[in-house]
């Protein structure tokens, strides 16, 4: 498998940059009418470049916030967060927007492929958005899908793939635009255990390669593969020690 | 994201659903299709009913008996009692106190059975002078016109409309034949050449006698010295207004009438007869037109309906766009353009439809359908700008829908 993932396409940061993610006291509210819900409170989290983070916790635990947050779909309430060194807590929506495509690549437990197009298509979109051009775009893309092992599945739509390729593609559309960070919400959530393993094991890839990955999940075995396993429980974290699994 | 981008990713969204985008686009067409229709069909009656009146002559003024209510709405004079006479007719055709008065065709009109043979047919039997042919601006195709001596002579003689000989001879030379009238034996004088038909009124159906024959010999009683109209024509398009002038005082005069408000004729030209008709009909144009662009307005709320659809079943679609980083403008401006899409689809094809109908329409409906190059290309701005109005509100939704809850969407 390793073939496919070439460091030299796939260029691994620089490790002397700033951490990726440095979230300081952060804490998130929601109101409902008159009764307010604190799903964070206050959350210190630093992610350096190149790091593989597993993120676990119960349903209600404050997880999904976290993510959200991390993945800029969602803002603090109070605290801070710097993504790649920068400020984004106090960004608007637009440039919110860019920062996700431009920082972020996002894997979701249901894959979130456009039925409507190829896959090719699929993988481009974030590059669209960014105004590259066609013949680069598509050319990325290409490479993005080769590299995740469906380069022959270019023109296939998302339901002539199977479960696990569809996960693959999504990873490819992740990648595509070169982010900072992976950011993979149960990514394996959906998948039977051949696909699980499949898609882990391109995580793992990514990971040697450089690629700061978080990895949202419930289950431990698929935390265990990550280098760091942060545990959310009542909206605030609690990092766990290699070895010591709870 | 680019222009072109934006377009195929909508006209794929628009293909998806293929039988919901072809209902709304009907909804939009058929209101198209209803404005230029009914904005065609306003402009062919107007251009009809002006025709019909210039087809009377040219530089007409018309003086009918009666009076009619004036522009404050008071109605002066007598009704339309038979207040024109022979005498009025020739008074206006004085040099002296009618100087801008060029010709001077009075009309008695009655509807008589014309005998011919063993042929009969009803036709209009107008009596007037030899100036007629001149004012009324026809011509000739056989034979000749009424002369001042035949009116003298209260000769029994006729000219006959082309159609009129036909249907009593199948021919239409026929000059020297006899026709009887209420029982008199008139002989064919002339034949006018053909005019054609003009809105309803057919001026080729018609025979024309002497003045002084059809007051003493066709009809009787106290109506004998009346004048249907008396056609004045100008000597020139500029002097029409103060043949008009001259018309009025001098007819006041013999009417020994003081006050112009209670005159017991009116005078028109052919102008003032145009656009009174014709502001009737645009009046009835703007009515109609604007009952179809209520068919337009619901229209439009289909593709707001229709668009509103569209978001709410592409709310994942939207989350993820939006997490992959469309800012809200590029979401809007998507589901914007996939309105204005589905408006211009019902625009082109509605206009299609629109002068497809206004060629073959008027064959059946017997009336002129206008269809001017404007009238289509502004339906087609419209439509697409209904599908842009519409679609505004839709599409804004769709912009601001928060990203982690679009994801979550069932």
């Amino acid at each position: 498998m390793a073939d496919l993932f070439p460091t030299s396409v796939l260029e691994a940061p620089d490790p002397s940059e700033r951490p990726v993610i440095e979230l300081t006291g952060a804490r998130k509210t929601y109101r409902s009418g008159t009764v307010e819900f604190e799903a964070l409170r206050g959350v210190d989290l630093t992610i350096a470049r190149g790091e593989y983070v597993a993120i676990v916790g119960p349903s209600g635990s404050g997880k999904s916030t976290l993510m959200n947050i991390l993945g800029c779909l969602d803002t603090v309430t109070a605290g801070e967060y710097r993504l790649a060194g920068e400020d984004v807590e106090q960004l608007d929506e637009v440039e919110l927007a860019e920062i996700r495509n431009r920082r972020i690549g996002f894997v979701f437990q249901q894959f979130h492929l456009l039925a409507s197009l190829s896959a090719l298509r699929n993988v481009e979109l974030p590059l669209q958005y960014r105004g590259v051009p066609t013949a680069e775009r598509r050319e990325r893309a290409t490479a993005a899908l080769e590299r995740v092992g469906l380069g022959d599945r270019l023109r296939n739509r998302p339901g002539e793939l199977s479960g696990g390729q569809q996960q693959r593609a999504a990873v490819a559309r992740a990648l595509v635009g070169d982010p900072d960070l992976l950011l993979a919400d149960e990514p394996t959530g959906n998948l039977d255990s051949t696909s699980t393993h499949d898609v882990l094991a391109l995580l793992d890839e990514l990971h040697a390669q450089g690629r700061t990955i978080v990895l949202i999940t419930h289950e431990h075995d698929v935390a265990a593969r990550a280098q760091r396993v942060v545990h959310v429980l009542d909206g605030l974290t609690q990092e766990e020690t290699r070895g010591a699994v709870a | 994201m680019t222009w072109a981008e934006t377009l195929r990713t909508g006209w794929a969204a628009i293909r998806s659903h293929a039988l919901r985008s072809a209902l709304t686009v009907l909804g939009i067409l058929i209101g198209i299709a209803a404005v230029i229709l009914t904005v065609g069909l306003g402009l062919g009656t107007q251009q009809d009913v002006s025709a019909q009146i210039s087809a009377l002559g040219s530089n007409l003024l018309i003086v009918t008996p009666g009076s009619s209510t004036s522009s404050e709405g008071i109605r002066g004079g007598f009704g339309s009692a038979a207040s024109l006479t022979r005498t009025d007719a020739e008074a206006l055709d004085s040099d002296v106190s009618a100087p801008d008065v060029a010709g001077v065709a009075p009309e008695k009109e009655t509807s008589l059975s014309l005998e011919a043979n063993d042929t009969n047919w009803t036709t209009t039997v107008t009596g007037t002078t030899s100036d007629w042919l001149e004012v009324r601006s026809r011509e000739l195709a056989y034979g000749t016109f009424l002369t001042d001596d035949d009116d003298t002579d209260r000769a029994a003689v006729v000219v006959l409309g082309s159609e009129t000989a036909t249907e009593l001879f199948g021919r239409t030379n026929v000059v020297g034949q006899t026709v009887t009238l209420s029982g008199t034996d008139f002989t064919v004088q002339g034949v006018l050449a053909e005019q054609g038909a003009s809105g309803d009124a057919n001026l080729d159906d018609l025979a024309v006698v002497p003045l002084s024959t059809m007051s003493e010999q066709l009809v009787g009683g106290f109506q004998r010295n009346s004048l249907s109209t008396i056609y004045v024509q100008a000597a020139s398009a500029d002097q029409l207004s103060a043949a008009s002038q001259e018309v009025t005082t001098l007819l006041l005069n013999l009417h020994g009438i003081t006050s112009a408000d209670s005159a017991d004729f009116t005078v028109a030209s052919q102008d003032s007869l145009v656009s009174t008709a014709t502001a009737v009909y645009r009046t009835l144009t703007v009515l109609l037109t604007g009952i179809a662009a209520l068919s337009l307005l619901v229209g439009g709320i289909g593709v707001m309906n229709i668009m509103l659809v569209s978001v709410t079943e592409r709310t994942r679609e939207i989350g993820l766009r939006k997490a992959l980083g469309a800012p809200p403008w590029a979401i809007r401006r998507q589901f914007l353009v996939e309105a204005s899409v589905l408006g211009l689809g019902g625009g082109l094809l509605g206009a299609a439809l629109g002068i497809g109908a206004a060629t073959w329409l008027p064959a059946l409906l017997d009336s002129t359908i206008v269809v001017s190059g404007a009238a289509v290309a502004g339906s087609v701005v419209i439509a697409v700008g209904i599908g842009l109005v519409f679609g505004v509100y839709p599409a804004t939704r769709a912009a601001r829908l928060a990203p982690i809850d679009a994801l979550r969407a069932q």
